[in-house]
C-alpha cells in the first residue's frame, strides 16, 4: 500500500447515506427481480409444470367417540384445497379451521364427525381439488388422553418407573464400584462408554424417525445434524471453560444430562404408545425399559468413584438422568410435537457424544496410569460388555 | 456376566411388583375407558347418518352438464328421410379435453365427447341409419366404438377402417342401428383403460319398432374417476357427479312405471351393481328383449360394458334410496334417492331438484318408436 492508498481508505470507513444506499442496492435489485418473476413468470412458461401438491398430516387425535381431528400442514410449493375427505373409503362430512384452502406452509385443523371403532384401524384419505390424495392411518383408535390431573399423575408415574427407578437402582452398585481395583474400574468406565455409544446410536435413530416425519420445509435430517453438532460444540466449550475441582462431578452431571435427554426420547415413545392405543404393549415396555435403563445408573456414578460427592448430588443426578422421562411421557401423551421431539433428541445426541469424549479421556488416563495402551483387553471387553448388555436388554423394548 | 444377570433378574422381580402395586393397572384402565361424553352433535341435532357424503355442491353450469338433466336428455340427432324411406340421424361428435368437477371441489382432467361425461345419449329406433361425423380436437388419438351390429370398418378400433382418429382428424361412422336395446359407445384407442376412464363413453339407446309401454324413462351410466391416477377410482357415481342424486333426489310419481336404462362403464373394478330400496324390478339384460330376462329382483350386477333395462313403480310416497351394493362404491359417491310423490306434489318435487316441466316431458316422451 502506498501513502495515497491509505489516505483514500480512511473516508471509506465513514458511515453515510451513500454507504446505506450501497448496502441496500443489492436488496432493491433482488426486489426488482422478484417482482419481474411474480408478474411475468420470468419467461419460464415452457418450464412451468402442474402443481405438485404435498400435505403433511402432523397429528391425529380422537378427542371423544365419534370425532377425529387432523392437524394438516401444506408443505408443497403452492396453495392447495382439501376438497373432500374419505374415512375408510367413505366420503364424510368435515370442517376445516381456519379453512380447507391452505397456503404454502399453512395449517388447518380438520374435524371429522366419524363414528370410529375403539381399538380398530381407520384410514383417512384427503382428496384435493386436483384429485391428489394423501392418506393417514389410525393404527388402533382410542380416545386421546386429555391433560387432566389424573393422567398427568399416571404418566408421571410411568416416567418415574422407566427413568428415575432404574437409575436409582443402578446407582446402588456404587459401593461395589468403590471396591474395584484400578483395572476393574477401567473396565466399568469402558462399559459406560459402550453404554453411551449404544445410547448415542439409539437416540440418533429415534431422532431420525421423527425428523423423517417432519414437513419438508423443516429439513428434518439437517436440523437433526446441526442441532447435534451445536449441542456437542457448546458442551465441549462449557467443559473447557469451567475446569476446576468439580471436574469429575461436572462430568457426572453432563453424563446425567445426556442420558436424561435420551430418556426423554424413551418417555416420548411410551407416552405416544399409550396415546395411540398401544396400552397393552405399555406395561411390557415399562418393565423392559426399567431393565434396560438400570445400566444407566451405573454409568452415571462411575466417574465419581474416586471422589464421592455429597449424598444430595446423587439425588440431583438421579433427577437429571431420570426426570426427563417423565417430561417425555407428558409430551408424548398429550401434546405430541415432532419438531420439538427432533430437537430434544438431537440435543441428546450431542450431549451423549460429549460425555463419550469426557469418559473416554478418563479411560485413556486410567490406562496410562496402569501402563496399558488406551485400547486393551480390559477396555475392549468393558466396551463390548456395555454394548451387548444394552443390545440384549433392548430386545424387551423394541417392537 | 452371569453374576450380573442374576442380579438383574432379582431387580426385574422387584420392578414388576412395584408396577403392579402402584397404579399401572389403574392407568391402563383409565386409558381403556370411554370418557363420559356424548357424540358430536350437529347444530340441527341430526344423527350420525347425516354426516356421510361429500361437503359442498358442484357447479353444473361450469361443468356444462347436469346429472339430473342427463337422465332425460335424449339426443335424436338431425333427422331426415333417406330415398329408401329409412330414417337418417346425423350427429356431430367432437372429442376434446375438459376439466370437470366430479365431486364438490374435486376437478378431473377429462377427455370428453362434446364437452360432457358421459357423452350425448344417442336415441334412435332400430333400423335407423346413424351417421356420426367425428372430429378429434383432443390431445391423443381417439375413436368411437359402438356396441351394436355394424361392418368391420365401422368398429372404431385400431386396425379397423381408419383405426385411431388422430388429433385434428375426422371420420364419419355410419351404420344401421341394431339390435334394439340399451347399448353404449366408447373410445377404443389404446391404452384402453385410460381412454375409457378419462370419460369417453355414452349411451346408445335403440328403441324397438313396436316401442315399449309408456313410462318415465331415465338414463344412468355407472362410472368412476381415478383422480390420482393410481388405477383405482376415488369417486364413483351415476352420470359422473358423486352423490348428486342424494343432494337432489330424482322426482317420480307414485304408481307410474319407471324405466331405467342402466349401463356400467366403471373402469378398474370387475363389477358394479344396482340395488333398489323398498321395491323390486323386472330386468331386461342388454335390453334386447321385450320380455324380462329376470323377474322381481332388487339387485343386479353388471360387468364393465354390461347394461340392461329396469322397470318398476312405487306404491307409497317416500325418498327411496338406490345405490351400488358394492358398499365401497356407494360410500364413495354411487348413491342416490328417488323422491316418489303423489301426482299433486310432483311440481314441488321437480322444483326441489331444480327441474322444470320440460324435464318431465322429456322423461315421459323419450321413445322414438311413435315419433
Amino acid at each position: 500500500m502506498t501513502e495515497s492508498g491509505s489516505q483514500n481508505s480512511t473516508p471509506r470507513h465513514r458511515f453515510n447515506w451513500r454507504t446505506v444506499l450501497l448496502g441496500l442496492f443489492p436488496l432493491l435489485a433482488l426486489g426488482a427481480v422478484i417482482a419481474y418473476f411474480v408478474f411475468t413468470g420470468g419467461g419460464l412458461g415452457e418450464l412451468s409444470t402442474p402443481p405438485l401438491e404435498q400435505v403433511n398430516i402432523e397429528r391425529i387425535t380422537m378427542p371423544e367417540p365419534g370425532v377425529i381431528v387432523l392437524h394438516a400442514v401444506n408443505d408443497g410449493p403452492e396453495t392447495l384445497t382439501i376438497a373432500q375427505i374419505a374415512v375408510d373409503e367413505a366420503y364424510w362430512d368435515f370442517e376445516a379451521d381456519p379453512s380447507n384452502t391452505l397456503p404454502r406452509l399453512g395449517r388447518a385443523t380438520i374435524t371429522i364427525p366419524y363414528p370410529w371403532v375403539k381399538q380398530e384401524a381407520h384410514l383417512i384419505k384427503l382428496v384435493t381439488s386436483i384429485g391428489t390424495t394423501f392418506e393417514a392411518e389410525i393404527p388402533a383408535a382410542v380416545v386421546t388422553p386429555k391433560p387432566s390431573g389424573e393422567f398427568f399423575l399416571n404418566f408421571a408415574l410411568v416416567g418415574f418407573y422407566i427413568g428415575i427407578v432404574p437409575i436409582a437402582l443402578g446407582m446402588l452398585w456404587f459401593p461395589i464400584l468403590r471396591r474395584l481395583n484400578p483395572r476393574g474400574m477401567n473396565f466399568i468406565l469402558s462399559l459406560t462408554i459402550g453404554l453411551l455409544v449404544f445410547l448415542a446410536v439409539g437416540t440418533w435413530l429415534d431422532a431420525l424417525e421423527f425428523a423423517d416425519r417432519l414437513a419438508a420445509f423443516w429439513q428434518g435430517v439437517p436440523l437433526l445434524i446441526f442441532v447435534s453438532l451445536i449441542s456437542l460444540g457448546a458442551l465441549v466449550v462449557i467443559g473447557t471453560v469451567y475446569r476446576g475441582s468439580r471436574r469429575v462431578l461436572d462430568t457426572a452431571y453432563l453424563l446425567s444430562l445426556g442420558i436424561g435427554l435420551h430418556n426423554l426420547g424413551e418417555g416420548l415413545a411410551i407416552g405416544a404408545a399409550f396415546a395411540l392405543g398401544q396400552a397393552a404393549l405399555g406395561t411390557f415396555l415399562i418393565v423392559g425399559f426399567a431393565l434396560h435403563n438400570i445400566t444407566e445408573g451405573v454409568g452415571i456414578v462411575t466417574p465419581l468413584v474416586r471422589n464421592p460427592p455429597r449424598f444430595s448430588h446423587f439425588l440431583g443426578l438421579i433427577l437429571l438422568g431420570g426426570g426427563p422421562a417423565i417430561l417425555g411421557t407428558w409430551i408424548g401423551g398429550f401434546g405430541f410435537n415432532p419438531v420439538l421431539a427432533t430437537i430434544f433428541l438431537a440435543v441428546g445426541v450431542g450431549a451423549i457424544l460429549q460425555v463419550i469424549w469426557e469418559v473416554g479421556k478418563l479411560v485413556v488416563n486410567e490406562s496410562k496410569k496402569l501402563g496399558d495402551p488406551a485400547l486393551n483387553w480390559t477396555t475392549l471387553s468393558g466396551l463390548s460388555s456395555g454394548l451387548l448388555i444394552m443390545y440384549f436388554t433392548a430386545f424387551l423394548v423394541k417392537f | 456376566m452371569g453374576k450380573q444377570l442374576s442380579r438383574r433378574n432379582f431387580l426385574l422381580g422387584s420392578t414388576v411388583s412395584l408396577l403392579s402395586g402402584a397404579g399401572m393397572t389403574k392407568l391402563a384402565q383409565a386409558l381403556q375407558e370411554e370418557p363420559h361424553t356424548h357424540a358430536l352433535q350437529t347444530p340441527e341435532g341430526d344423527d350420525a347418518d347425516a354426516h356421510f357424503g361429500m361437503v359442498g355442491n358442484v357447479n353444473h353450469a361450469r361443468n356444462g352438464f347436469d346429472p339430473l338433466r342427463m337422465l332425460v336428455d335424449w339426443d335424436y340427432g338431425k333427422v331426415s328421410i333417406l330415398p329408401n324411406g329409412q330414417t337418417l340421424r346425423e350427429y356431430q361428435f367432437i372429442a376434446y379435453d375438459k376439466e370437470i368437477e366430479v365431486a364438490p371441489g374435486v376437478f378431473f382432467p377429462a377427455w370428453t365427447y362434446n364437452g360432457r361425461v358421459p357423452g350425448p345419449t344417442i336415441r334412435c329406433k332400430e333400423g335407423d341409419r346413424i351417421r356420426i361425423d367425428f372430429t378429434n380436437s383432443g390431445t391423443h388419438p381417439h375413436t368411437i366404438h359402438f356396441h351394436g351390429i355394424h361392418p368391420f370398418e365401422m368398429d372404431g378400433v385400431p386396425g379397423a377402417g381408419p383405426g385411431e382418429i388422430g388429433v385434428g382428424e375426422s371420420f364419419v361412422y355410419e351404420f344401421d342401428a341394431e339390435p334394439f336395446g340399451c347399448q353404449l359407445y366408447h373410445c377404443h384407442s389404446l391404452p384402453l383403460k385410460r381412454h375409457i376412464h378419462k370419460g369417453l363413453y355414452g349411451a346408445f339407446i335403440v328403441d324397438p319398432t313396436e316401442g315399449r309401454p309408456p313410462a318415465r324413462e331415465l338414463m344412468m351410466i355407472m362410472n368412476g374417476f381415478d383422480t390420482n391416477f393410481d388405477s383405482a377410482n376415488e369417486v364413483y357415481a351415476v352420470n359422473s357427479v358423486g352423490f348428486e342424486y342424494i343432494r337432489r333426489p330424482i322426482p317420480v310419481k307414485v304408481g307410474e312405471l319407471i324405466r331405467v336404462y342402466l349401463i356400467n362403464i366403471t373402469e378398474f373394478d370387475p363389477i358394479n351393481s344396482f340395488h333398489l330400496h323398498a321395491e323390486f324390478f323386472d330386468y331386461y339384460d342388454h335390453g334386447t328383449t321385450l320380455t324380462p330376462t329376470l323377474h322381481t329382483v332388487d339387485t343386479i350386477m353388471q360387468a364393465q360394458a354390461q347394461r340392461g333395462i329396469l322397470e318398476f313403480s312405487y306404491r307409497w310416497p317416500g325418498k327411496y334410496m338406490f345405490h351400488a351394493h358394492v358398499s365401497e362404491f356407494a360410500e364413495l359417491g354411487w348413491m342416490g334417492n328417488f323422491n316418489a310423490v303423489a301426482a299433486e306434489d310432483f311440481e314441488q318435487a321437480l322444483a326441489e331438484a331444480g327441474l322444470d316441466a320440460d324435464w318431465d316431458r322429456l322423461a315421459l316422451h323419450g321413445s322414438t318408436a311413435n315419433g
